[in-house]
């Protein structure tokens, strides 16, 4: 019994734990792209370099609130500079659709070049973000470190294993259920949120009902400017912040998006899940979770470990290619991608 | 007789370099049900459209009540008293049945509570079905939400754009009674129709349109008994 509880620990500590974070990470990620495809109807590969970009402004605000002496511990500063970097964010996103976007979207242009133009957008914000702020890895978090630590576990249950909660964690997991419930909440129940949805199910009879397109993008914008900057801040408090890792989140958020279904916000939940379930289970070695299962002398001489870290890309890539190929609308049914 | 409420004259125009429509004038009086009839590819639809400015007209106004529109946007038509139900995708298929309605009515800025009761009075199953998803209903199902949404506004000149198509006999029967009623409310109604004969029926005024041209215009009583149009177009 004792080594059962042993071996929950272990998977809680090492594989549940930090899938719910990185979940929760990537479906803040999802939800942004899925708002872009959903309303301005394409992919946006620029998402990865936004998020960086908030970041980058949340990290700024945060060392200058420091330099301040303003704490909010045992809470991260960098929470406090949240709408700092959102309304930068903004500001570069709104700015963005109107000297770039606007442009193609009056010409009423074809998806496939949506999505070139904004690797070319992506390309001047990773620019953007590396001239800034460098391409060193920036760690940016303070306040507490552990909710509960591994020896705090110990002492509390007895136990040989012990369960770490770190802060970054638990503010990831609120944060990300602040945000969602109330993004849902804005576009089930507002009259601009419904618009918005009205507008996304179809363009042509929403102008006909004089909902204003513009509006409605703008809208958009700003809040793909808060999904993307809190899920890069969550991201960077949990792990570290450097450019290009924010450039390679973009194939799993994407994978995300397009396995619950693009264009669809509950979608983009479920698939932040599967694939960060996915590929931190891929990637761990169970090794010390059988041990403990099985009987003793049978304990495995490998490290169970179906692939190493560094191919953890490879699963949102494989996820990506198996949905594509047998269920291209994702799990709920969005558009076609 | 009084200057008809909408009044499109001499409407010349299309798309690219070639006209789809020729001097093409139809009217509808206070309200009334005029039908539009006519073979595939007459302009039934694309005169439809040009009374709602949505093509480009060369020659020709459009006046409602008076009041000349021809310079306006469609949008700008709605807000002027025109409704326009689409023949397709008219309504919102993953909102509410509710919800579309209230993004039909999304341009006024008053209380909608009493238009969206007095359409659930006019639509009983669309209570029924209030908190259902719009695309999830049957056909005739929707034509009832794309109507009622296009009543959202108030109009005094409800156009629909073959209400009709793809419904069951039956359910054709039913909506025609519901617009019936609608003009009985005192809403003009312009309609384009495919099937020709029940339209008729119910039209105070037809429109059989050929190649973009007036063809004949008379009641719709009238029409159906013409022998001439009965067998050109009703099949004898």
């Amino acid at each position: 019994m004792i080594d059962f509880l042993n071996a929950v620990i272990v998977l809680a500590n090492f594989v549940i734990i930090p899938a719910m974070a990185y979940g929760a990470q990537l479906a803040l990620g999802a939800m942004g792209v899925t708002l872009v495809f959903a309303i301005l109807r394409f992919t946006n590969i620029a998402h990865g370099d936004t998020m960086a970009f908030g970041t980058m402004v949340v990290i700024f605000g945060t060392w200058g609130l420091q330099g301040l002496g303003v704490s909010i511990a045992p809470l991260p500063t960098a929470l406090l500079a949240l709408p700092l970097g959102i309304a930068v964010t903004a500001l570069l996103l709104l700015g963005t659709d109107r000297v770039v976007y606007r442009f193609y979207r009056a010409q009423k242009v074809n998806p496939v070049m949506l999505l070139i133009v904004s690797v070319g957008v992506m390309f001047v914000m990773n620019g953007l973000v590396r001239f800034i702020i460098g391409v060193d890895s920036q760690r940016f978090d303070d306040g507490a470190r552990f909710v509960v630590s591994v020896r705090q576990f110990r002492e509390m249950t007895g136990l040989d294993e012990g369960l770490a909660l770190r802060s970054t964690q638990a503010i990831t997991l609120v944060t990300a259920v602040i945000v969602v419930a109330a993004l849902f909440w804005f576009l089930n129940r507002t009259r601009t949120g419904k618009s918005m949805r009205a507008y996304a199910d179809n363009e042509d009879l929403a102008l006909l009902s004089g909902i204003d397109p513009e509006r409605v993008v703008r809208i958009t914008w700003l809040l793909v400017a808060g999904l993307a900057t809190i899920a890069g801040t969550l991201y960077g408090l949990d792990k570290s912040f450097d450019a290009f890792t924010y450039f390679q989140l973009l194939l799993p958020v994407f994978a995300a998006a397009i396995v619950g279904g693009l264009g669809h916000p509950v979608g983009a939940i479920a698939g932040g899940f599967v694939v960060a379930f996915s590929e931190v289970g891929v990637t761990y070695a169970f090794k010390r979770v059988v041990t403990y299962l099985v009987p003793e002398g049978w304990e495995p001489a490998g490290l169970l470990q179906i692939l190493g870290t560094d191919y953890k890309f490879a699963v949102s890539f494989a996820i990506l290619v198996v949905v594509l190929i047998f269920r291209p609308n994702g799990l709920y049914g969005g558009r076609t991608a | 007789m009084t200057a008809p409420f909408l009044d499109a004259r001499g409407m010349t125009g299309g798309y690219g370099a070639a006209d789809i429509l020729h001097d093409l004038t139809i009217t509808v009086a206070r309200g009334e049900i005029a039908v539009i009839v006519g073979p595939n590819g007459a302009g039934k639809s694309t005169a439809m459209k040009a009374v709602f400015g949505m093509l480009p007209l060369r020659a020709g106004t459009v006046t409602l009540d008076g009041r000349d529109i021809t310079g306006l946007t469609p949008q700008d038509r709605v807000a002027a008293g025109m409704g326009f139900v689409p023949q397709v995708r008219n309504i919102f298929p993953t909102m509410t049945v509710q919800e579309n309605l209230e993004m039909g009515g999304f341009l006024r800025r008053d209380d909608i509570a009493d238009t969206i009761a007095q359409v659930y009075d006019l639509f009983p199953i669309l209570k029924d079905k209030r908190h259902q998803h719009a695309g999830e209903l049957s056909g005739g199902q929707r034509q009832q939400v794309a109507v009622g949404r296009a009543l959202m506004t108030h109009p005094r000149l409800l156009m629909l754009d073959e209400p009709t198509a793809g419904v069951s006999p039956i359910v054709m029967d039913e909506l025609f009674d519901r617009i019936i009623e609608v003009a009985r409310t005192g809403i003009s109604i312009l309609m384009v129709e495919q099937n020709a004969r029940q339209a008729l029926e119910i039209a105070d005024t037809g429109y059989v349109l050929v190649q973009g041209r007036n063809r004949y215009t008379d009641t719709g009583a009238a029409l159906l008994a013409d022998p001439e149009v009965r067998r050109s177009f009703l099949g004898g």
